[in-house]
Formats: structure tokens, sequence, C-alpha cells
């Protein structure tokens, strides 16, 4: 993405990663100035079915156990949107515009309720996949780039985006070893035929790319996917705690003298 | 960037909007032109602001337990917009039909400025909408809109009256600062967007006598040959 550099005047703020990690991306909420927060935004991304959602949970536990406040949040869960998404996703009647909206109102939700009085009130928010999918599935479906990331302005840039990172094959073994493949991570919408099989990895393979085109713009820490769960795990905490550590330990009781 | 917004659109039909606060006479002066044009033989679409299916399950939970925030009210309002504009403005644009919208993006534009949302953002989240041939704002007194409305004896709505601001409990005095500010968001906007004033203060019959004069170089007039004309609500269909 380099099209904010296209009007030297005037540039478009947008979502890019040029603004500092904890700030908004782009044009801030007026009415919800950030000041001085001791919260931490951590977003874990990814595509379907890389594992996301059980590093997330094993970060939070360790986290806990470490001593520290956690709020999970993810992706459409908002008590306003999730039934209209859901709503939406069994009938037939979005297009790709009202769907990216709707996800981005889900969104705005979690972060005015849920994000910002968490970080405010001093957790580390665990995000469990955060704008960048949102980007990804429209950008896959042929939606301005530029639009997407003015849309997504508002949002704050996390201290940390840790992206699992696979191949379209081994992801493939794993969704059918595991769940099997579903419509939407299909991309069944889009009408690439009617082999879920062909479908699921034309789709996926294009989300992968768009993931991996947005790695540099937006500081993504790669992490391999393909290794074992804790494997992965081990790496995501030596990151974490090497960025929180030095500058908020948590008192740690002195149990002997 | 998208610029549809500020780009004449190439479709064969005609799209014409009415803009202007609750109590402005806009809807009024719609539904008379609709009937003109009909009886000139066009085949009109009329649509409105807020009718799409899909969100007003969202909207209703929203407003029931007052959980709209800024963002969310103007991201959902973008939503049902997207979802009217693609189903229900553009296919009879394609077909060579005139669209009549009572309301439009400037309503966004207007509305969600007053509640505290970055002005450029909402411009650039509408960046998708086509330009209308003609949009029309009926501008008016705060004070005459506010009579008019409570003579109607019209129970002025939540959002419309802007109470989520918590400006004040009194609805009507509510109605008056919120709105009163989104006059003066209007202003800025008919400037940048070239909108065409009808001073709303007149009668009925002297704006519509306006309105039919600016419509008339955009349509043809007098279509006799031609199947009869109609008007088709966008509910309806």
């Amino acid at each position: 993405m380099t099209s904010s550099s296209d009007a030297p005047g005037a540039p478009d703020p947008g979502a890019n990663g040029e603004r500092q990690a904890g700030s908004y991306y782009g044009r801030e909420i007026p009415y919800l100035p950030l000041n001085d927060y001791p919260g931490k935004l951590i977003a874990i991304e990814g595509t379907d079915g890389v594992g996301r959602t059980t590093q997330t949970q094993l970060l939070r536990e360790w986290l806990e156990v470490k001593g520290y406040g956690v709020v999970e949040t993810g992706w459409t869960r908002s008590p306003l949107m999730q039934p209209t998404i859901e709503l939406a996703k069994s009938s037939n009647t979005l297009n790709k515009l009202t769907f990216v909206l709707l996800y981005a109102t889900d969104f705005a939700d979690r972060l005015e309720k849920e994000i910002i009085p968490a970080l405010k009130a001093g957790f580390v928010v665990l995000s469990d996949r955060y704008i960048f999918t949102a980007l990804a599935r429209a950008g896959v479906r042929g939606v301005d780039r530029q639009w997407l990331r003015n849309l997504y302005g508002f949002a704050i840039a996390p201290h940390m985006v840790f992206y699992l990172n696979i191949d379209v094959k081994t992801l493939i073994g794993r969704i059918l070893a595991s769940r099997g493949m579903d419509f939407w991570e299909s991309g069944m919408d889009l009408k690439h035929g009617d082999d879920i099989y062909d479908s699921f990895r034309t789709y996926q393979s294009k989300l992968l790319r768009e993931y991996a085109s947005m790695a540099d713009e937006f500081h993504f820490r790669v992490v391999d996917a393909r290794r074992t769960v804790d494997r992965i795990q081990d790496e995501l905490r030596r990151q974490v705690s090497a960025f929180l550590e030095p500058a908020d330990r948590p008192a740690e009781p002195m149990l002997t003298r | 960037m998208l610029n549809n917004l500020t780009q004449n659109h190439e479709y064969p039909g005609k799209l014409f909007v009415v803009e202007g606060i609750d109590g402005s006479g806009k809807t009024t002066q719609l539904g008379l032109l609709a009937k003109w044009l009909t009886a000139e033989g066009h085949r009109v679409f009329v649509t409105e602001w807020n009718s799409s299916v899909l969100v007003k399950a969202a909207t209703k939970t929203g407003k029931k337990k007052n959980a709209l925030t800024p963002m969310t009210f103007s991201l959902l309002h973008a939503t049902d917009f997207a979802d009217r504009l693609l189903y229900k403005i553009i296919p009879p644009l394609k077909a060579g039909m005139i669209v009549l919208a009572d309301r439009y993006a400037y309503t966004a534009f207007a509305r969600d400025a007053t509640r505290g949302v970055d002005r450029q953002w909402v411009r650039e989240l509408y960046s998708f909408a086509v330009r209308p041939d003609l949009a029309l704002y009926f501008r008016v007194p705060i004070d005459v809109s506010v009579d008019r409305l409570l003579a109607r004896r019209v129970k002025l709505k939540f959002y419309e009256a802007g109470m989520d601001m918590g400006w004040s409990s009194n609805p009507t005095e509510s109605f008056r600062l919120f709105q009163g500010k989104v006059l003066d968001e209007y202003d800025d906007i008919v400037k940048e967007f070239g909108l065409e004033v009808v001073d709303a203060r007149g009668s009925i019959t002297e704006q519509q006598r306006l309105v039919r004069m600016r419509v008339a170089p955009h349509v043809q007039l007098n279509q006799v040959d031609g199947p009869p004309g109609e008007i088709i609500h966008d509910e309806l269909v």
C-alpha cells in the first residue's frame, strides 16, 4: 500500500503502519482521544484454521499466571452485531460492501466498548483476529484497498501483531484432519466453482497472499505456524515477555530472604 | 481513494435527491415531483433513507438498548446505504429509470459530524456513492421545522432529536439543539458538493414550481408516445 504517498500535499490518513503503536492508525475518533494509557494491545492474526484461537487461549493463561489482567476480544463477537452478521451469513442478501461495513460496525462497537476501556484500565487486550482479516477478505473480493484503509483508520495500531504464517498445503491437511471445510472459509460466495476443495485452495491461497502483502506495512511479527502448538506458543511467550517485562514487571512476591 | 461522489455517473438513468432536516417539507416535495414526472410518462423509483430490511434488525437492537455510539450509528447507516445503493438505486439507473432518493449520503455527513464523528472520515466512507444528477436542499430555520412537527403532533424520534447526545432530556429542546447544529453542517455541505438550495419557508406550490424548474433540464418531458409512467416505492419491491 503506497497510495497514501501519491498525494504529497494531503496524504490520506488511513490504516497503515506509519502511525505509532498504541495510537489510531488514521483519522481518530474525535470524541475518544487516546492519551497515555497503561494497557497493551496484542493481535493474533492468521487465516482460518491456523490455530489462532488455541494460541490466544494459551497466551492468556500464561499472562494471567504471571499476574497480568487479560481481556480477550474476537471478530464478530460484539453483542450489537453478532445476530445481524449471523443472519446475513445464513441468508444470501449480503454483497461484499455491506459485508465489509457490517464487520467494521462490529469492530467499532468492540473497540469503543471493550478494547479502549480495557486499555485505559491497564489490561493486556488479546485480539483473536484484528482488522487485517477484514482487510484480507475484502481485498480478495476486490474492494478498493485504499478505501478499506481509510475505513479502518479509526482502529488502534496494536503494540504487537503476531501473524501465524502457513502454506496452503499444510493448512488443507489440518482443516481436513479437524473440522472440515466450511462454506465461507472456502470462499464459496466467490463462485470459483462447485467443488469445495478447489474453491478452498484457490481462496485460501489468495487470502495468504493478501496477508503476506500486509506484513511490512503493518509490522507483522511473522510466526511459522507449521510447527507444533508448543513451539509456536514458546515463541509468542518469548516475544511477549521481552516486550512487556522491561516496561512493566508485575510485582513478584519475595518468598525467601 | 474512490471519487464516485465527485464524478458524474455514466448510467442512462437519472438520480435526484432531496435533503433537509425533519420538518423541512422535503418528502412532500419529493412526492409531488414523482407525480409530475409520472404524468410526463416516466417510470419513477422512490427510495428512502433507512429502509433496508437487513439493517433494520440491528438498528432496532441498538436503539432498544440505547447502545449505538456515534461511530456505530454512522457505520450502520453506511451499511444500510450500501445495500440500498447496490440493490435499489443502481439497477433502476442502469435500466434508464428516474430514481428519487429521500435523503442521501449528505444526511450522514451532516448528522454524523454533529455527533462528533470525523468529517473527512465520513466523506471517505461514502466515497462509493453515486453522484446525484441533482441534489436539492430544503433549507428551513429550526423554529419553522419544530413548529411544523409539533403542529402535526409528530412524536420526535430518539436519534432524530439527538437524544443520544444527552444535551437535553426534553425531546423538543434536544431536537432544537441537535438539528440546529445539523443545519450548520448542511451549510458547509451545500458549498462542498454543490447542492441546490430551496427556501423551504415558501408555500408548497411555490417550492414545487422551483423544484420542477430545476429538474426539467435533466429529463425529457411530454413523453406521450411511450408506455404510461408509474411510481415504484422501494419497500414494495
